[in-house]
């Protein structure tokens, strides 16, 4: 064999047949050493190449490079896995590396191993340049092939974007200029994108178009990390393993449900981006929504991407913008105030925001789903900006009980049953009931009753962006949401900004607080109040 | 963390004196997923309790530490109750002694978790049949480890097939982990018919016979053991009809990986602690068919 290129490509061809496959029924088949009853070999990537634009991001630093080290010491990274980064940085490989090791010590969350870094570190690479030098993505390209022929990773790479979308269009351009996102025979491209997916449905339809242009939809992920926490995937165990609870998941037994995403901090350094784009866009539209379609769906026939995404499809197409926004929504700008012990700015005091923006940063929506399971139970969801504490949940309220066989004066202080599944932080589920208080007298109070993930399987769980780039590489879609989801999502936010724009100034809150008046008077309208979280 | 000495006690008196501590530290105990019963030899209790509280912070579990002491003396049940150490759940180490040692079940069955899966763990030497003894019939789980046996680790390993029932397991399997997923990853690429192969461990290790068995079994092909200066398992190469495939570790923390055509590679692989292996073994508690073939397949082959 005197030709140079032949064992390359041999590599190519063998590491490629598999780079579909990994681990699916298919592989076993294949592979005489794996079998699907072989339940402690855990889910290995194939060989592949991750290349991160964007390395010296935030994100990149606190959570990608950590979560690719914590996939190592866990034992499912494939052997020759590379990491190539690409910034506008006059750096050397080793630069790179050492920007690798001190995010890794500083923010995995596994024990700092000397052989795992080793084996990383062996297919660290980084690639200096601008997005727009095509010269760059020329040496992008080389590098990439001359990885193929030292470490055996078959021509499979994983583009993640980590830049902010105004980027994207130029970044697609040179990978489809270079043929990088073209997948020979045999290996394969994926693209993975970080929100926000435009600002309107115009935008995302236009961004599709950018994405789709270079990458079919099928090598696209789109990565909205809430569905990559357990607490998050569990709301489908919960719902779809247990016979407990499906019975009164409907109308008929629930009274509302609050969805809810607070956060304790301000915008910090993200002005540049966060001003304009809101909290409705920032969190609704995504993670909420996203949220709300996995609490409210049918149950999909299978786990399967294309089955879970239909489900979600579906009822997020079933969702009815109440008919009068202005008393069924609220938005909010935080003032100054007292967070939790700490004098702090209001918003139009921030560094770097407009004093006249109208930019909101609470936002609270009711919507309904127009489906037999929910028809008149109305979805509240709301987020915000430096409110008490920093919590996700789902709550879901039951009906009173419809007749009380006690007298009036016992049951006074006795509300309404919920389940509640929690987000973050103290990931867990907690159901809140009626419980005699002890004694001679037949007084019923509220309790609640605790599962805690910090308790239970805290340990093992993965960060969700672990969980997301194994499935980038296995290449696992269920996660991850579809273009149709993105967009029917814009459709539900896009008439609410549109009265938004209308409506000036968004009512000030005080920091520290629970939201603006609205918010809470949007709620009694309908004889209901916010939980107190 | 508090600590609580009962001497000359009863199964009854411990689970009140439970209820007491934590009542009065709150309610430290709820969420528990298991019952880890550790039936060891005093000598192995330290580090046996270590590993399985350790293990315990992924799976809350009530662990029970079962300790027979001097069977010529006076029936006695000593109980040490601990709660709020490292762990999510409880801890309670058991000595019995006198007759009392005959029927450790006694008092082991009132204390375990109502409705949750119970675990036996044998550190040391475990019982031949694990199903058939008292302990071990009370458990889904029964977790046995060669390496307990001293010498006789390779050995032991016959008795467990012999004595094999739904449920039982062996440590010296679930340190192979990394190396059949390691393995099974390089196979992932096809490499071709292999013909014959050998595992290379440190002399009498009872993990390198088991996966020797477990390639033959999966691969229709003889793979043999021969011996080296380890430490644990030092190689596996497997003749294949491209060439030689070989994964060779020599300083139990970093192997290399080396495949016809392609370039060597360097991985991860290293030695885990008894809890890491523990966690394994509690994260799934159906049983290990896998398992199974592979350590019936030894049997049949061994010649000792």
């Amino acid at each position: 064999m005197t030709d140079p290129a032949a064992p390359m490509e041999e590599a190519v061809t063998v590491a490629a047949a598999v780079a579909g496959t990994a681990t699916t029924i298919e592989a076993a088949e294949a592979n005489p050493l794996r079998d699907p009853r072989d339940k402690r070999l855990p889910r290995v990537a194939g060989p592949c190449v991750m290349v991160l634009f964007g390395v010296t991001g935030d994100l990149a630093k606190r959570k990608l490079l950590p979560a690719i080290y914590d996939l190592g010491n866990r034992g499912l990274l494939p052997p020759g896995f590379s990491l190539v980064g690409f910034a506008r940085r006059d750096w050397k490989d080793q630069d790179f590396a050492q920007l690798t090791h001190d995010a890794v010590k500083a923010h995995a969350r596994t024990p700092f191993r000397e052989e795992v870094w080793k084996q990383l570190l062996e297919g660290i690479h980084f690639v200096p340049g601008e997005f727009s030098d095509e010269g760059a993505f020329d040496a992008l390209a080389m590098a990439l092939n001359e990885i193929d022929q030292t470490r055996g990773t078959g021509g499979n790479y994983a583009f993640y974007l980590s830049v902010p979308p105004k980027f994207f269009p130029v970044v697609v351009e040179q990978l489809k200029r270079t043929g990088l996102s073209d997948a020979p025979e045999g290996s394969w491209r994926r693209v993975v994108i970080e929100k926000p997916f435009g600002h309107d449905l115009q935008s995302a339809h236009e961004l599709n178009e950018i994405t789709t242009s270079a990458f079919p939809e099928s090598s696209i992920f789109r990565i909205d990390h809430y569905l990559g926490k357990e607490t998050v995937q569990n709301i489908m165990a919960l719902r779809f393993a247990n016979n407990l609870y499906e019975p009164i998941w409907n109308r008929g037994f629930v009274d509302h449900v609050q969805i809810t995403m607070a956060e304790d901090i301000g915008i910090g350094g993200r002005a540049g981006y966060y001003d304009g784009i809101g909290a409705a866009r920032d969190v609704i539209q995504n993670h909420l929504l996203q949220l709300l379609a996995l609490v409210a769906m049918e149950d999909p026939t299978s786990f399967d991407a294309s089955a879970l995404r239909r489900e979600k499809e579906k009822v997020l197409r079933a969702v009815r913008l109440p008919s009068d926004l202005k008393a069924y929504t609220a938005r909010g700008q935080y003032s100054a105030g007292w967070q939790g012990g700490q004098k702090v700015v209001g918003y139009l005091q921030e560094d770097g925001i407009s004093p006249e923006s109208t930019t909101e940063t609470y936002a609270a929506i009711k919507l309904e789903i127009a489906n037999r399971r929910w028809a008149g139970v109305p979805f509240y969801l709301r987020t915000g900006k430096r409110l008490g504490r920093r919590v996700t949940e789902v709550a879901v309220v039951f009906q009173r009980a419809p007749h009380l066989p006690f007298s009036k004066t016992d049951t006074e202080i006795l509300g309404q049953n919920a389940l509640v599944v929690r987000v973050q932080p103290d990931e867990g589920i907690t159901v809140r009931f009626g419980s005699k208080v002890p004694g001679t007298a037949m007084e019923v109070r509220d309790v609640s009753m605790d599962f805690a993930y910090g308790e239970s399987f805290l340990e093992s769980s993965p960060e969700a962006y672990e969980r997301l780039l194994l499935d980038v590489m296995i290449g696992d879609p269920p996660l991850f949401p579809h273009q149709r989801e993105v967009e029917l999502s814009w459709t539900i936010l896009d008439p609410i900004e549109e009265f938004w724009t209308t409506q000036g100034q968004p009512e000030p809150y005080e920091s520290g607080s629970w939201g603006p008046q609205s918010a809470d008077a949007m709620m009694a309208r309908d004889g209901r109040v916010w939980r107190r979280l | 963390m508090t600590t609580f000495m009962l001497s000359d006690t009863t199964a009854g008196k411990i689970s009140a004196q439970f209820t007491h501590l934590r009542h009065q530290m709150g309610a430290p105990a709820i969420g528990m997923v298991l019952t880890l019963v550790v039936v060891c030899e005093e000598r192995h209790q330290y580090d046996a309790l270590r590993a399985a509280t350790e293990a315990a912070r992924e799976h809350p579990s009530r662990i029970i530490v079962l300790i027979t002491r001097e069977p010529d003396e006076a029936i006695r049940l000593d109980a040490e109750l601990r709660i709020g150490e490292n762990t999510p759940g409880e801890v309670v180490v058991l000595r019995l002694y006198g007759e009392l040692a005959h029927h450790a079940d006694s008092v082991v069955s009132p204390l375990l978790l109502p409705d949750t899966p119970v675990v036996v763990w044998w550190p040391g030497v475990a019982p031949e049949v694990p199903s058939k003894d008292p302990i071990g019939a009370l458990a889904q789980r029964r977790i046995t480890d060669a390496k307990g046996f001293d010498g006789g680790g390779v050995q032991s390993l016959v008795t467990r097939a012999k004595g094999y029932a739904r449920g039982d397991t062996d440590l010296s399997w679930a340190r192979l982990t990394p190396w059949r997923s390691l393995l099974a990853a390089a196979f992932d690429q096809p490499v071709g018919k292999v013909r014959k192969g050998v595992v290379e461990a440190a002399a009498g290790h009872p993990s390198a016979p088991l996966l020797a068995a477990w390639l033959s079994e999966r691969l229709g092909a003889t793979v043999k053991v021969t011996d080296s200066d380890g430490p644990g398992l030092t190689a596996v190469r497997l003749q294949t009809s491209d060439g030689e495939l070989a994964v060779v570790r020599a300083d139990a923390r970093l192997a290399t990986l080396c495949r016809p055509g392609q370039p060597d590679r360097n991985v991860a692989l290293a030695r885990r602690t008894t809890s890491e292996l523990m966690s394994e073994e509690l994260r799934r508690l159906d049983s290990d068919e896998i398992y199974e073939a592979a350590v019936k397949r030894f049997a049949r082959t061994y010649k000792g």
